[in-house]
């Protein structure tokens, strides 16, 4: 690729990114109301969207291979109980996280 | 006498730097890797700090890189662009309300609504003397200060580093697992949330990794607009 070619192939990634973020909000515009069915949306997505996101996190985990995802489970399961426990996010995370490196690194 | 405008964003960036943390430590850590992947696939550091400022969207940055190396085809990098980030489509529907009366600073609320600035944004207590809008500009400015340190660390010093790092991306994995606990606590019912799980996971197991983000978020679609009515019949019951 020439660096034209290069730039044009950035700004498209640029301008697909840009769609879409910036489509709902020019669509759906602050000053008219937003049907009801848009706003129904809006309320019960995101709960969704997080059950999504949790997937799409954990979507290169072999269960039939490698380490069975037993790493990915443990640390889940300690984010889980030290968030319904102390419910500090930041503690959390990082325990959860620091669970992980240890088993990924030491133990499988 | 209210408070100074210096003031406002002195309180709001400081209540916002909290929950920003966790991103801190995964952006840089991702952000790195961004890095270092563009300096192994020889491109120079402007293009993850170019990248990282304009595009700001992880995954795509990633295939942008595989893009960068194929022949040149720009509707092709468009429309994997438009697949891969589709889920922001969501991510803008859910936030047409709460962006609303932020003034010239939703453009850059928009423009740098990634996964994880969405997440923080919609989630958040803010407290009532912190000014909403500026918080969410300030969770958006450092997300993505965090990226653009990353990408460009990693672009310079990629071949420097040494890791022993394994397991930090499990940050994020952590995050959205937290996300979600607390989204949990807060309905009133837990369809939407277990929909999302378990429609997620079938697709995942159908089209495989690569795949199953759109089928899912068509099917996440299709069964949340079918069951509108008894999901907004039970909202106001409970």
């Amino acid at each position: 690729m020439t660096l034209p070619q290069q730039f044009i192939t950035i700004g498209m990634v640029v301008l697909g990114t840009l769609i879409t973020r910036f489509l709902p909000f020019a669509v759906f515009p602050a000053g008219r109301p937003t049907p009801g069915y848009i706003r129904y949306l809006g309320k019960v997505l995101p709960a969704a969207v997080f059950g999504l996101l949790v997937v799409y996190c954990l979507r290169n985990v072999d269960l039939l291979s490698g380490s069975h995802g037993l790493p990915e489970a443990i640390a889940i399961a300690v984010v889980a109980g030290l968030h319904l426990w102390k419910r500090q996010m930041l503690l959390s995370i990082a325990g959860g996280t620091v669970c992980y490196m240890l088993l990924v690194q030491l133990v499988f | 006498m209210g408070p100074t405008k210096r003031q406002t964003l002195r309180r709001a960036a400081s209540c916002a730097f909290p929950y920003t943390l966790p991103i801190l430590a995964g952006f840089l850590f991702l952000g790195i890797t961004y890095g270092i992947y563009m300096n192994v696939s020889g491109f120079s550091f402007w293009y993850p700090m170019l990248m990282s400022l304009t595009i700001f969207a992880g995954s795509a940055e990633f295939v942008a890189a595989d893009l960068l190396l194929s022949p040149f085809a720009p509707l092709q990098a468009l429309l994997m662009t438009l697949m891969i980030n589709a889920r922001h489509l969501f991510y803008g529907l859910s936030m047409l309300d709460r962006f609303r009366g932020t003034g010239r600073k939703k453009l850059y609320l928009i423009f740098g609504m990634c996964d994880e600035s969405f997440s923080i944004n919609c989630t958040a207590r803010i407290p009532q003397d912190v000014d909403r809008g500026w918080f969410m500009f300030f969770v958006t400015l450092f997300n993505h200060l965090y990226w653009f340190a990353g990408a460009t660390l990693g672009g310079v010093f990629g071949s420097l580093l040494h890791f022993d790092t394994e397991g930090l991306d499990f940050v994020m994995t952590a995050m959205f697992v937290v996300i979600f606990l607390e989204q949990w606590g807060k309905e009133k019912n837990h369809i939407s949330s277990l929909l999302g799980l378990a429609v997620s996971l079938v697709c995942l197991l159908l089209f495989g990794a690569d795949g199953f983000l759109i089928p899912a978020m068509l099917a996440i679609l299709a069964l949340l607009s079918t069951l509108r009515g008894p999901l907004e019949r039970g909202g106001e019951e409970a």
